[in-house]
């Protein structure tokens, strides 16, 4: 166990944090509100300029073209948490897009999308679930038929976050409807302006429509689209909920949300008294400390695991789980500690934090759902890492 | 940056995790909670001749200089066969010793000196309990002392101080827990010129061992619980394979790891001497309470009629982890604590 760091990255740390400060005044605000708002996308610019965002992706797709230093990255994440500056771009394209096109993507869909995703220019939407297919994703049945040069895709997503922002899709579709589930999947690219797509905005609990539905009727897109092969598709679908899952889960912004909440009791008042000085509202604060606490050792656990190149076990397995809990239990607390200020939504002079817990509260949950739900992470961490009995099974007789 | 356990640390480990394994089977256990002395004296003689006692008392004083992260993963051991064991006592001794040059930290490493411990006080002084110094005399009780029977010396706290005395009486309570002896005390003499480590320093190092003890004990009715659900059948399958059950083991196993993760920094950082070290030694006590009473009582569930007979045992794990929770520290009081420690309490 030797958590200081050494000279080198002690520098570093201190690097990051001298430019978080200096510069957190580009960062744009809450009223900079917009996918594509120009002070946005000049943040971005700025923090990838820096290293302190796309770092190891190669300068030709637009990235810093750092060599991979695990440790480096976690302390520009620790950085952003401390600071309280805004983060970097994080959209589905970002998180789990680019990942998957460095790994799998031909030439030239690295070259075609993946700077202008980085710069936050192309916004993606993620075309995985349906109506029939949520948790048991390789139900789903949108179905894409080859002709010629193209597939012609019919059939309809749901739960489409930002389908209506986005310029593109990565969309799973079948294309082999004889083979087992797993097999007839396909992993593929297009834009979202293709003749034949229908975005339905669906409101979701917030008021906002964050997600919709998309319908496809006869939409004819090139094969040039797809990610890796024909018929893998659901081998690249788990590349990339790999890094949904590791961004859900992330204990730097669970604890840059912690901190905030802090200062929220510390200056908040009821009748006179500050909220921390209320001793059951500050149990409850030290208990999700703890929590907090955990979630930041298990975190340090699982990089040493990877700078080691060692699986990350049990200790991997729980974050989405754990975390998402997490998050939405702080977003309680903050609630019941405004009481009935926490009640007010969106606007008004009383709203305290611009309404950020408030909504935290209720996107939150829709976390804890999406991505995955608590009771597939625990179907997961019970087979993989308790090595439990799939099910059906019979017992042994 | 390397947030995990050394070579050494694992090969330490494994041989108190092979000792208990070989050694402290539950009918022995049974043995000695049920009073059978000699069968005690006997684990006690093979405990000493492991030549852990010694483990937090510096080299130049004859011990083996390691830290508390190390005593952890040796009580964590115990916790886990939930072995009769003085070692947390003894450690939590030779912490308090560390700086003061004492020769009784040798008499430590030789079990010449047998410690037993009597900081309850610190945090939760009840009607009838508590110790004071006036005119180089102590006058009252400890209720819930710990290892008093067969000890050599007190460690126990008085006027806000940690002391070295000779208990008087010593009446033993009895608690849930029989794997443990607990006492009421009266002191007799103490060592006048020889205070010790800071009280929270202390109370911090006793916090991280209990938890690490209930760490090893809940692991261990994770494990039961998962082995049990992979044989015992009901309905033509195995009970693991309904999800009820699969998901009240991955409920376990969701809230055990972080909190293995969290005690781990918090010894080393008690080791390292962090800044944040109080606080966290005493949430990470607090916490682990909380995940030790979900799994005891989690786990016997999954065990049906079983879990709640005497037959398995699984009670004496469900009441280590019960008295663990309790003693030196409920969590509401550790959590205030942690609270004032950074400054939380006007
Ligand atoms: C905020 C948010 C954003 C989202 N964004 C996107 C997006 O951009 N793109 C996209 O494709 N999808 C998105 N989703 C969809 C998300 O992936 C699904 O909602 C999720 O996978 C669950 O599927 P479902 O909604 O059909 O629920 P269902 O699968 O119908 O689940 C309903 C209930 O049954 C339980 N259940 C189902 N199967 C099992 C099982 N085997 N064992 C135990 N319990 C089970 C579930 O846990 C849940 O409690 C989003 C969802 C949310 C909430």
């Amino acid at each position: 166990m030797d958590l200081t760091l050494s000279p080198e990255y002690a520098a570093f740390r201190d690097q990051v944090a001298e430019t978080l400060k200096a510069n957190a005044h580009l960062a744009p605000g809450p009223d900079d509100k917009g996918l594509k708002h120009p002070k946005r996308l000049a943040w971005q610019e700025f923090l990838i300029r820096e290293g302190l965002t796309a770092r190891t992706i190669p300068t030709e797709f637009g990235g810093y073209g750092a060599e991979p230093d695990i440790l480096k990255s976690r302390i520009i994440a620790e950085e952003f948490a401390r600071s309280g500056v805004p983060r970097p771009l994080a959209g589905q394209g970002i998180s789990m897009l680019v990942p998957t096109l460095l790994e799998l993507g031909t030439p030239e869909q690295k070259e075609a999308y993946i700077e202008r995703t980085l710069k936050g220019e192309l916004i993606w939407c993620q075309g995985y679930s349906e109506p029939g297919a949520g948790s048991d994703l390789a139900a789903l049945r949108t179905r894409a038929v080859e002709d010629e040069d193209d597939f012609v895709i019919n059939g309809q997503k749901i739960w489409t976050s930002t389908a209506r922002q986005a310029d593109m899709m990565f969309c799973l579709v079948r294309t082999d409807p004889n083979a087992k589930k797993h097999h007839g999947i396909t992993y593929i690219l297009f834009p979202m302006d293709t003749p034949g797509i229908e975005v339905r905005p669906l409101v979701d609990m917030t008021g906002s429509a964050n997600f919709n539905e998309v319908f496809f009727t006869d939409v004819r897109v090139p094969k040039s689209g797809v990610v890796f092969e024909v018929n893998k598709g659901w081998q690249v679908a788990n590349a990339t909920l790999t890094h949904e899952r590791g961004m859900l889960g992330d204990p730097n912004a669970t604890k840059a949300r912690f901190i905030e909440l802090v200062e929220l009791m510390k200056v908040e008042t009821v009748n006179g008294q500050r909220l921390i000085d209320n001793p059951v509202l500050r149990d409850r604060l030290m208990t999700l400390q703890a929590e907090v606490y955990a979630m930041q050792a298990n975190g340090l656990r699982i990089t040493t695991n990877s700078l080691k190149g060692e699986a990350a076990g049990l200790a991997g397995l729980v974050v989405k789980l754990q975390g998402c809990e997490l998050n939405h239990q702080i977003a309680a607390l903050a609630i019941d500690a405004l009481g009935e200020l926490g009640i007010l939504y969106e606007e008004g002079e009383h709203l305290r934090s611009g309404g950020a817990w408030q909504w935290r509260y209720m996107y939150d949950l829709g976390l804890i759902i999406g991505g995955g739900t608590a009771q597939i992470q625990k179907n997961i961490i019970a087979e993989r890492g308790l090595g439990m009995p799939r099910e059906p099974r019979l017992a042994r007789s | 940056m390397e947030f995990g356990l050394l070579e050494d640390q694992v090969m330490l480990q494994e041989t108190v995790r092979r000792f208990v394994a070989e050694e402290v089977s539950l009918d022995l256990v049974r043995q000695i909670a049920e009073g059978e002395i000699q069968v005690a004296e006997t684990l006690a003689e093979k405990l000493t001749a492991l030549g852990l006692d010694g483990l937090l008392v510096p080299e130049k004083d004859g011990g083996s200089g390691l830290g508390v992260l190390d005593a952890a993963l040796v009580q964590e051991c115990f916790g886990y066969g939930i072995v009769p064991a003085r070692f947390l006592s003894n450690s939590v001794a030779a912490y308090a010793l560390r700086d003061s040059g004492s020769s009784i930290m040798n008499d430590i490493t030789n079990n010449d000196a047998r410690f037993g411990i009597a900081l309850n006080d610190f945090l939760s002084r009840r009607d009838g309990s508590g110790l004071s110094i006036r005119d180089e005399a102590v006058s009252g009780a400890s209720l819930m002392a710990m290892d008093v029977a067969r000890s050599t010396h007190l460690l126990f706290l008085a006027n806000d101080t940690v002391r070295i005395g000779q208990v008087g009486s010593a009446e033993q309570v009895k608690t849930i827990d029989r794997t443990r002896e607990f006492s009421e005390v009266t002191i007799t003499s103490f060592e006048q010129q020889f205070t010790g480590a800071e009280i929270e320093k202390t109370f911090a190092v006793a916090c991280i061992l209990l938890a690490a003890d209930t760490l090893g004990a809940a692991q261990c009715m994770l494990d039961k619980a998962v082995a049990y659900a992979g044989d015992r059948q009901q309905f033509g399958r195995v009970i693991g394979s309904f999800q009820a059950v699969k998901h009240l083991c991955a409920e376990m196993a969701a809230k055990l790891e972080p909190a293995r993760a969290l005690i781990w920094h918090a010894a080393h950082a008690l080791d390292v001497q962090d800044d944040e070290a109080l606080a966290m030694a005493f949430l990470a006590k607090a916490h682990m309470a909380e995940v030790g009473t979900f799994i005891a009582k989690t786990s016997t569930e999954v065990h049906g009629g079983m879990g709640f007979t005497d037959l398995v045992g699984l009670h004496y794990w469900y009441k280590r982890i019960g008295v663990n929770r309790q003693i030196m520290g409920a969590p509401m009081a550790l959590r205030e604590l942690a609270a004032q420690q950074q400054g939380l309490v006007a």
